[in-house]
């Protein structure tokens, strides 16, 4: 593939551990993702799933180990990652238009953060590739999940990243929003590096092509053409396949 | 409400239009601050910091009255008490996130306690009451250009910093990972807010300046479709709220602070009541 064998990775991962207070929560996690590399981060709750995200972007810093992205630290290269956290976190009435949502992916080149022209222009360019011009000037507080999570995407698009990172973008949308939004990660992939959390492994088997196991340790299955057939093979069938109560190790799965 | 008009033009009671004055230009740092304190839900916050202020006032009354430092009044310590307590406020959220409530709270009670034993070292009798209910009537020419003051920099750094206002308390998150010094930024919001409590002290008195700070910002919450509006309509609810309130505080004479914010209150319960109604009926 044309994108793993690029040199220089986007995010790489040299042995790092983390922990919240005494509690660990990840240890020894070696992880090389590639440019337009498509990545899907999955694992059992409580297993480090968003503490691992967190480091990548820089919100926390690991006990050990290093994280860097495109060859810098974190705190430094983090304004070329675009971030779309989980859309629920969001008090819903907060008064605030969609086109002013997207504007804050702009934000962080000037000291005041006062948008120019060519933020807002790049703002309205994300709204058009995600489809949502015509709602530009409705309150968020008014959309539909699917909907939200779009503009968060939006929003995300605006900062102009290399590297799209999601959070859980799929809970508690509709099907027929997923499709769309399936759609548009393809049409992203192609210019940018994609890493995404979520329970649902069923979307890996059409559109990632890795996947990242995270339960304390990140265990990689590399599928330079993964299939629905692929999967069952390696997780002895489908049902097996939403289950994360497993333990990954160095060594591969141990499944009981 | 006509004899209150008439008392506006007599040259008799200048303190009656200094206190209309205030009122009104006071009403744009209440409700620009009011719809950022509502929209980041900090209003517990603003609480701990016009507690807080009492402890201001007490050591400014001592430092007049008993030391003799002339410079050093009531106002000049609640400023000052006021800030510090701001910077307490954004280092606690900063630092110690699950004892941050109870930081707050014991940040309040020990505001009011420093500031009670102040007073009772202060020689002549002071009476807390018309710092705790707040006297609008009592307002002098300097509070009316602290006022001026104060709009002139609110509004500047509000319109400067506005986005990253915005951001701080939309997802401060994604904020501080686009760049923004979010720290600094929740601390200068803080710091306005502190300021704009205590003219609120002034206004309405320590107890009672959560509600003219959210209440007008709530309302206007209903029927804003961004903050700008929302500000916009709680300055101008805000204003209404203050001078109806003097109007029949002096028609009634009753004390002004209550009344304005029972006025404010009335209008609150109101606008949800004719929510709901709407929501059931139409």
């Amino acid at each position: 593939m044309r994108a793993i064998n690029q040199t220089g990775a986007a995010i790489s991962i040299n042995g790092l551990s983390f922990s919240y207070d005494s509690e660990e929560v990840l240890t020894d996690v070696n992880l090389e993702v590639y440019p337009f590399d498509s990545i899907c981060v999955v694992g059992p709750n409580g297993g480090g799933k968003s503490t691992l995200i967190k480091l990548i972007i820089g919100l926390l810093t690991p006990d050990t180990g290093t994280i860097r992205v495109f060859g810098e630290k974190p705190e430094t290269a983090r304004l070329r990652i675009g971030y779309v956290p989980q859309y629920a976190l969001y008090d819903q009435q907060f008064p605030i238009a969609v086109f002013d949502v997207v504007c804050m992916g702009c934000l962080g080149k000037s000291f005041t953060g006062r948008y120019t022209r060519n933020d807002k222009e790049r703002a309205m360019a994300a709204l058009a590739e995600t489809g949502l011009s015509s709602i530009a000037d409705k309150p968020f507080s008014l959309l539909s999940g699917g909907q939200r999570q779009r503009v968060l995407i939006a929003r995300a698009l605006a900062s102009n990243g290399d590297i799209l990172i999601l959070d859980e973008p799929t809970a508690n949308i509709d099907h027929e929003s997923e499709l769309h939004f399936f759609d548009l990660l393809t049409e992203l992939n192609k210019r940018m590096t994609i890493l995404m959390v979520t329970h649902e492994v069923g979307f890996a088997s059409t559109f990632f092509k890795r996947i990242a196991c995270v339960n304390k340790q990140v265990v990689i299955h590399p599928t330079s053409a993964l299939t629905g057939d692929l999967i069952r093979d390696m997780y002895d069938g489908d049902m097996r396949m939403i289950r994360h109560d497993h333990c990954c190790s160095e060594e591969g799965h141990k499944h009981d | 409400m006509t004899e209150f008009f008439a008392a506006l033009t007599d040259p008799n009671l200048p303190f009656l239009r200094y206190a209309l004055l205030t009122g009104i230009f006071a009403s744009i740092p209440f409700g620009i601050i009011g719809s950022f304190v509502v929209v980041r839900k900090i209003s517990y916050i603003a609480g701990a910091i016009a507690h807080c202020v009492l402890g201001g006032i007490g050591l400014g009354l001592y430092m007049e009255k008993a030391v003799g430092v002339t410079w050093f009044g009531p106002m000049q310590g609640a400023v000052v008490v006021a800030l510090l307590a701001a910077v307490i406020l954004a280092l606690v959220s900063r630092h110690a996130r699950q004892r941050e409530d109870s930081v707050i709270g014991a940040l309040w009670a020990v505001g009011m306690a420093t500031g009670l034993l102040f007073i009772a070292r202060t020689p002549g009798y002071v009476d807390p009451m018309s710092y705790l209910f707040g006297n609008i009537l009592l307002v002098s020419r300097g509070d009316f250009f602290f006022v001026l003051a104060l709009d002139v920099l609110v509004l500047s750094l509000v319109w400067l910093f506005y986005n990253s206002f915005l951001a701080v308390c939309f997802d401060e998150e994604f904020a501080c990972l686009r760049g923004v010094k979010t720290g600094w930024i929740y601390l200068l919001l803080l710091c306005l807010a502190a300021l704009t409590i205590v003219l609120l002290v002034r206004v309405v008195g320590i107890v009672m300046v959560i509600a003219l700070l959210t209440l007008p910002a709530s309302i206007a919450g209903n029927f804003s479709r961004n903050i700008l509006q929302m500000m916009m309509y709680s300055v101008l609810l805000c204003a209404g709220f203050v001078v109806v309130g003097l109007g029949v505080s002096y028609d009634l004479d009753l004390p002004s602070g209550p009344v304005i914010i029972i006025i404010a209150a009335i209008v609150y319960l109101l606008v949800l009541l004719g929510g709901r109604f709407k929501k059931v009926f139409l």
